[in-house]
């Protein structure tokens, strides 16, 4: 990708260590595993299912990046607006993709680095018991693409305000129908009045069929497309954003 | 070079420049000289590329910033208003992150960020986080990063603004030290500055030229011979005059 060149490995290195080196980072990553692991042990019974697999685990996940990733990527662009630094970016020799790009996949490897922390979860499935490797893989893979697709709508919200708060709030209410438009009580009470096709539509749009069978290690291709399509769709239209409201 | 066409830009029904034209040679040190709201950092932000112009364009060193921007952009250094800055980088990572998305790598890169720091008389404060340091420091750090590509365009909307007498002194001499091989333009409404760094002066009120020419030039035109009674007459009307009492 002729994109990821230069600048935009700059930008990425920039944000990447804006992370690292923010207090915020920490409480994020802290709040991430402390919640995943509350939520798998207490909440689902992780010991008490005596399964050895990480379904209990991977489920409450569209549920904490709901609340968290909003959180991580709020800053990306509203932080830029609020201190004036977007002019100063938007005029060095770099393209809106570019900076697009590089914002995106830095908060993306964070994010990365905070499911990569899990990994005690596995190591405890695979001492009491045989898990199937092929779900974890696939619970892992279809994780991180939820991140990204979450993060992309954070990152277009961020684009649409200087206010950090707007962009939460924002961000979290596009994620929340994302979520719960395929959710079986949702697509059941639609089923009631809306014809099947509508029903199937709707639900087709939700992260949580896809998320749901790469959980199941079923790896199809029109989920990855899915979420691919989502990220590109979200960052498309931050571009649009960006490009035609860049001094408000 | 510099040259500027015929530059329009609307915000909704606002009509915040209304067909600026000038042109710069290489030595010359513009002054963009207007009351508030005049339309100064507008017709700035077109000429860097931050806005889009809604007419006109304007060409940086043979390259329109329009139709061939990145190519543009290359050839200018600027430093917007208020000098806008990641505060939780030091000046280091600060100036070396500029310099890698201009395209400076390894040595060169280090080589082009020792030279600005040195430039800027930043030395001090090399390793301090940019939210740490005093205003001064700060507008130079912003400065640094604005020369480090050694840029033949180099652009300042107030660059002295809310700095001390000795910090405004230190700027404008680091200006008239650039001036020679150097397309300057800076904006300001402090009149003192036009004397002490300009060598040519336009005067902008609503969004158009009322004045163009060197500062002896507009002195003349007042009977007073003072630049302050020439801007006066030039941009009147701009604040509703309230009489007191
Ligand atoms: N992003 C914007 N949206 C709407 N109006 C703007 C915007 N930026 C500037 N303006 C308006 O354009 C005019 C010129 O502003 P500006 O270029 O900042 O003036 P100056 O820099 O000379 O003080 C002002 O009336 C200002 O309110
Ligand atoms: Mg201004």
């Amino acid at each position: 990708m002729t994109c990821f060149s230069g600048p935009a490995w700059a930008v990425y290195k920039r944000e990447v260590r804006a992370y690292i080196t923010s207090p915020v980072a920490y409480v994020f990553m802290v709040v991430f595993l402390v919640l995943t692991a509350f939520l798998t042990f207490s909440v689902s019974n992780f010991y008490e299912n005596n399964q050895a697999d990480l379904r209990s685990f991977f489920m409450w996940h569209p549920w904490v990046y709901l609340i968290l990733v909003p959180a991580a990527a709020m800053r990306l662009w509203a932080e830029e607006r609020r201190t004036g630094t977007i002019e100063l970016l938007l005029t060095l020799p770099i393209t809106l993709n570019q900076a697009i790009l590089g914002k995106f996949f830095a908060a993306w490897t964070f994010l990365a680095a905070a499911l990569a922390l899990t990994f005690p979860i596995v190591i405890t499935t695979c001492y009491l018991g045989a898990p199937d490797g092929g779900a974890i893989a696939g619970g892992y893979l279809g994780s991180l693409l939820l991140s990204g697709a979450y993060l992309a709508v954070g990152m277009l919200t961020s684009a649409m305000t200087r206010n950090q708060v707007i962009s939460f709030v924002l961000s979290v209410a596009i994620g929340f129908f994302l979520l719960i438009a395929g959710w079986p009580p949702v697509t059941g009470m639609l089923a009631h009045w809306a014809p099947l096709w509508l029903v199937d539509g709707v639900a087709a749009f939700s992260f949580m069929a896809h998320f749901d069978s790469l959980q199941r290690g079923v790896l199809d291709l029109r989920d990855l497309a899915y979420f691919v399509s989502v990220i590109v769709f979200m960052l498309f239209t931050a571009h649009v954003v960006l490009e035609n409201r860049r001094a408000a | 070079m510099l040259e500027v066409r015929d530059l329009h830009k609307r915000f909704g029904p606002i009509h915040a420049v209304r067909g600026v034209s000038f042109k710069v040679e290489r030595g010359e040190v513009l002054g963009f000289l207007g009351p508030n709201g005049a339309g100064k950092s507008t017709t700035m932000r077109m000429i860097t590329g931050f806005l889009p112009p809604s007419a006109g364009t304007a060409i940086v060193n043979g390259h329109d910033i329009v139709s061939d921007t990145l190519a543009a952009k290359h050839e200018i250094g600027y430093l917007p208003e208020n000098s806008p800055v990641y505060g939780e980088m030091t000046v280091v990572q600060f100036l070396r992150f500029v310099a890698e998305v201009r395209g400076f790598h390894g040595v060169t890169r280090d080589a082009r960020v020792e030279h600005a720091i040195a430039q800027c008389h930043l030395e001090q404060v090399r390793l301090q986080a940019i939210e740490t340091l005093s205003k001064g420091y700060k507008q130079r750090t912003g400065l640094a990063q604005a020369i480090l590509h050694d840029p033949p365009v180099l652009i300042m909307d107030e660059p002295t603004d809310g700095l001390d007498p000795n910090q405004k002194q230190v700027v404008r001499a680091m200006i008239r030290e650039m001036a020679l091989q150097k397309v300057i333009v800076l904006s300001t409404h402090i009149l003192e500055e036009v004397d002490a760094i300009c060598t040519r002066v336009i005067v902008i009120a609503h969004g158009q030229i009322v004045a163009n020419g060197t500062p002896a030039e507009l002195k003349a035109r007042s009977p007073s011979g003072r630049l302050e009674d020439v801007f006066h007459t030039l941009t009147i009307g701009d604040e509703p005059v309230r009489k007191v009492g």
